[in-house]
């Protein structure tokens, strides 16, 4: 293992860790200018996050070591997926863990953490946002490994890195049919983990529609810091996934030099700039669903993935 | 639902369980108990010890002929049996050890505590039957004790109906596994099963596939496969916790053992639908043992059908390694039979650990009601880490213990081959479908009985006044703890028992290295160890991003209210309000029964002064397809008893002409 793709996941999770508070001030900024406000600049969730980790860090009364260590599980399992997902490079220094299923699986061990947070503090909201956030995970899962399943059939292999590097040499065979249909299926587990609109909105604290808020009520200073930069990573990190599965373009092969590195760097900086500007300006023209209206739009997206994934079994030539 | 409560039972383990009342009793019982449970961890460490002996290479065969009367009994070592000794072996161990405190805390009565250990016999003597009526001896042995265990607390009426559906349901399965059998040894000729392997090849197809199907009816009602489960989400629930880890994690791995020995190794490679349909029949267990689990709230049915599920997957594998056996792309088979078999093991693992830990919380606290239960983690802390780890291997997340078998199970489905096969090319997609959907409501499942159950606040009194299980209960979840942390970190530790298990049947295992899985020609590869090592250091380096060193530790301060005085425990989501969204997305597959009582106040019927709520998913499978059955027994019943009117000519008229046709009849 040479130094070089050691070094690129290191920065992958630092990037990503940096970026993930600014992603999440573009995407406000685009809300705020979309809808005639001034907004309060791209740097405020940086602003936040130094206030709130200078605050007390309180314990709720009854709560466990769960809810402890709930935003660190969450936050780690997001830098673990930031340093091993292909983002910057298809080589992974951790290849074994680079693995689609494994990648999933993490990103979930975060919902878990959080969703038995909410549980753990015996509160009515913290009960009924994990109720309804593990509806939607127990979903969106499934529809997540499905669709990119769909992606892995074509490449012969689940290896996250793999698969970009299929796209990347082959981009025409990302325009078919079961591409189309993964992308979409995609996108609306992107939206429904993430917490955006039309499935839960992340600006307000509106008692009975919440879910996300509702599990982080009880949390302050460091912890909530901590809680909402491991959201921004996790959106930062899908987006830079769904960017580089379907437009690979700029994303270093293995060997490359130290020049490429820094150009897929800037590359990948630029895509998930465009798609989290695209996201926060559809998020302006819609509305947030009935809760109960969710799972109908989740199981349209595990419709989708399931054909994704049955017509490329069907059409693409045998192989692999 | 067989409808027994009204009926005599008739099987009968009417042994009065001997009143709690002088101190000499008390000390009786516990050294029963004490005797019980060593003699099944004895039971458990010699399965242990026989199973490596097999799977080492030994390949003995013995016959003893003065055990049984006329056959008298055959034994083999063979990899494939050995592996399964090991595995009910080790679940055997961690049951026995626990059983000692289990049985004097719960007053579990002698007759029971004296079947244990033969129960445990016979999970261990069934894979090393070497001849059919030895193996169906074992069987019915295995069959009859547990029976007996499932009724050990027949005071109360729904073990009483359990006993009675599991008895009707286990026998119905013998009688298919025994015409099975005794057809496949007849045609054949021959009883020993070594010798029946090769000569099953000759048989006429027709023979081979009633044979096949038998058997699968058989094995499957064992294992818990829909639609033949109706058994084991009652069953497993009502014995004792020790036999239902027992049987949850052994005995339904002995109906995968009988579909493994007769279906793929006796008589296959068979033709393409057999593979097809136990595909088939994994994919419906799967889906459905999982709805069920993530709408129960009751803790020990909830893992019941937790079980089902997993032998769904178990058998998705059989299935597609089924399919391909004969194809040309043995090593997807490979990894299929791989996966069954890690899977079978990982199961048995985070099974046993999760049934002893709910056995805990009911001696604990008296229930198995997620309702009522909560705040355990406190009083409990060694039972919740058991429950957490178990729990995370039933979700098969990273870093738990059924992570990499279904990891193994994904791998052969996205590299099953495509193109000429058009039904395959249908099939899988709906197997990769049904593997994702099990996977995610495993983690709701989970993630509800892991959270209502032993976090928040205590929802009743008895949850209150739990205390941490005795140590002897500790020492047999912590035998199940272990082997779940080492199955889930390090695998290849099963490396040589899948080889030489893989080795009786047409396949071949994948070679699983200790730290790394990698599987043949590129396909794939993941390290488990490695991923939780780095989830460790990535949760650290989060956890020091927030940390200043001049901050202080964290102050207790109290939840906030909404602005109300106090929270009670009751404003809490219970299991069932936590499940009631998913349980509203899967209506129609559910058909939840809800019962709303209210009840008004004497002076107007506006004025409510309480009201309950209830709701609980039905088993439409049951409904739909054994009441119907039971309706038409009892139908015809009531014209068989036409005939019976009193008289004893009649009757004596009756058995003369009767004895009079068979006369005629065998002349």
């Amino acid at each position: 293992m040479s130094g070089l793709p050691l070094l690129v996941a290191a920065a992958q999770a630092a990037g990503v860790l940096l970026a993930a508070p600014w992603v999440i001030g573009v995407m406000r900024q685009v809300h705020a200018r979309l809808q005639g406000r001034v907004g309060a600049g791209i740097g405020q969730p940086w602003r936040d996050l130094r206030k709130r980790m200078r605050k007390q860090q309180i314990r709720p009364t009854g709560t466990t070591v769960v809810f402890l260590i709930a935003p660190a599980v969450i936050a780690g399992s997001a830098l673990l997926v930031a340093a091993v997902a292909p983002l910057i490079t298809t080589e992974s220094a951790l290849d074994p863990i680079a693995d689609l299923f494994a990648v999933v699986g993490l990103l979930l061990i975060g919902t878990v953490a959080l969703s038995l947070a909410g549980l753990d503090t015996g509160t009515a909201f913290g009960g009924m946002g994990s109720s309804r956030a593990i509806m939607i995970a127990a979903l969106v899962e499934p529809t997540l490994l499905l669709a990119v399943f769909a992606l892995s059939i074509p490449a012969g292999s689940s290896n996250l890195g793999a698969i970009v590097s299929t796209t990347a040499r082959d981009p025409a065979q990302i325009l078919t049919v079961p591409g189309a249909l993964a992308f979409v299926a995609l996108i609306i587990v992107i939206v429904a983990e993430t917490g955006r609109l039309p499935v839960d909105n992340p600006s307000t604290h509106l008692e009975l529609t919440m879910i996300h808020e509702a599990m982080e009520l009880e949390y302050a200073g460091p912890r909530l810091a901590l809680m909402e930069w491991a959201g921004g990573m996790r959106l930062t990190v899908l987006l830079a996934l769904l960017a580089n599965l379907f437009f690979p373009w700029g994303i270093a092969e293995p060997g490359a030099g130290a020049l490429a590195v820094l150009v897929a760097a800037g590359a990948i900086a630029a895509k998930v700039a465009v798609l989290a500007c695209m996201l926060a300006a559809a998020e302006v023209f819609m509305a947030k669903l009935r809760l109960f209206r969710v799972p109908e739009l989740l199981a349209g997206s595990f419709l989708l993935a399931l054909m994704a994934v049955g017509t490329s079994s069907l059409l693409l030539p045998a192989g692999g | 639902m067989i409808p027994g409560s009204s009926q005599p039972s008739g099987t009968t383990a009417t042994q009065s369980l001997p009143k709690p009342t002088s101190d000499a009793a008390v000390a009786d019982r516990g050294a029963a108990a004490i005797v019980s449970g060593a003699l099944t961890t004895a039971v458990g460490a010699a399965g242990i010890a026989v199973g490596i002996a097999a799977l080492g290479g030994s390949t003995a065969v013995g016959h003893v002929d003065w055990l049984f009367p006329l056959v008298g009994v055959d034994w083999r070592l063979t990899g494939l049996g050995g592996f399964f000794a090991l595995l009910t072996g080790a679940v055997a161990l961690a049951a026995g050890c626990y059983t000692v405190g289990y049985a004097r805390a719960e007053r579990i009565g002698r007759f029971p505590l004296a079947m244990l250990p033969l129960f445990a016999a016979a999970l261990v003597a069934v894979p090393l039957a070497g001849s059919v009526p030895t193996f169906l001896l074992a069987w019915e042995l295995m069959a009859a004790t547990s029976t007996v265990l499932v009724l050990a607390d027949h005071r109360r009426a729904a073990v009483r109906v359990a006993g009675l559906q599991y008895a009707v349901l286990t026998h119905l399965s013998y009688a298919a596994i025994l015409v099975g059998l005794l057809l496949l040894a007849a045609v054949a000729k021959t009883a020993d099963l070594g010798a029946l392997t090769g000569a099953a090849a000759s048989l006429p197809a027709g023979t081979r596939t009633v044979v096949f199907l038998a058997c699968l009816i058989g094995f499957g009602t064992k294992a818990g496969l829909v639609p033949l489960h109706a058994w084991l989400p009652r069953a497993h629930p009502e014995a004792p916790s020790p036999v239902s880890a027992l049987m949850s994690a052994a005995m339904v791995a002995m109906g995968c053992y009988g579909v493994l020995l007769v279906a793929v190794g006796i008589l296959g490679p068979g033709p393409r639908w057999w593979g097809l349909l136990v595909l088939l029949v994994g994919i419906g267990s799967a889906v459905f043992g999982v709805l069920h689990a993530s709408v129960t709230s009751d803790l020990k049915r909830l893992l019941a059908y937790s079980t089902t599920e997993n032998m769904g997957l178990v058998m998705i594998a059989v299935g597609a390694a089924m399919v391909l056996a004969g194809s040309d792309r043995p090593d997807i088979a490979a990894i299929a039979i791989t996966a069954a078999l890690i899977h079978l093991c990982t199961h048995a693992a985070f099974k046993t650990l999760a049934f002893l830990a709910a056995g805990s919380v009911l001696v604990a606290t008296g229930l198995r009601d997620l309702d009522r239960l909560g705040g355990l983690a406190r009083p409990m802390p060694a039972t919740t880490i058991g429950f957490g780890i178990a729990g995370l291997g039933a979700a098969g997340l990273p870093v738990g213990a059924g992570f990499v078998s279904e990891w193994l199970l994904l791998q052969s489905l996205i590299h099953y081959p495509r193109g000429a096969d058009t039904v395959m090319a249908l099939v899988i997609p709906l197997a990769m479908g049904a593997v994702a959907l099990a996977i995610g409501l495993g983690v709701m499942t989970m993630v509800k009985a892991f959270g209502v159950g032993f976090l928040a606040r205590a929802r009743s009194p008895e949850a209150m006044r739990a205390r941490e299980a005795p140590p002897t209960m500790l020492a047999g979840m912590g035998i199940a703890a272990l082997a779940c942390l080492i199955l889930g970190l390090a695998p290849g530790l099963l490396n040589p028992a899948v080889r030489a298990a893989a080795a009786d049947l047409p396949f071949a295992a994948v070679p699983i290295g200790a730290a790394m899985l990698r599987l043949p020609e590129g396909l794939g590869s993941i390290a488990p160890g490695l991923l939780a090592l780095a989830l460790v250091v990535a949760i650290a380096l989060a956890t020091v991003l927030v940390r200043r060193p001049t901050q202080s530790r964290p102050v207790e301060r109290a939840l906030w209210a909404c602005g109300a005085d106090t929270l009670s425990p009751r404003m809490q989501y219970t299991a069932t309000s936590y499940a009631q969204p998913l349980q509203r997305v899967f209506d129609p597959i559910l058909q939840p029964e809800t019962e709303l009582r209210v009840g008004t106040a004497p002076q107007s019927r506006y004025v409510i002064q309480q009201a309950s709520y209830r709701s609980r998913a039905q088993d439409a499978i049951e409904r739909r397809m054994y009441l119907p059955v039971v309706q038409g027994v009892r139908t015809l019943s009531s014209w068989v008893r036409r005939a019976h009117t009193g008289s004893v000519q009649l009757y004596l008229a009756m058995g003369g002409a009767g004895l009079l046709a068979t006369l005629l009849i065998t002349r």
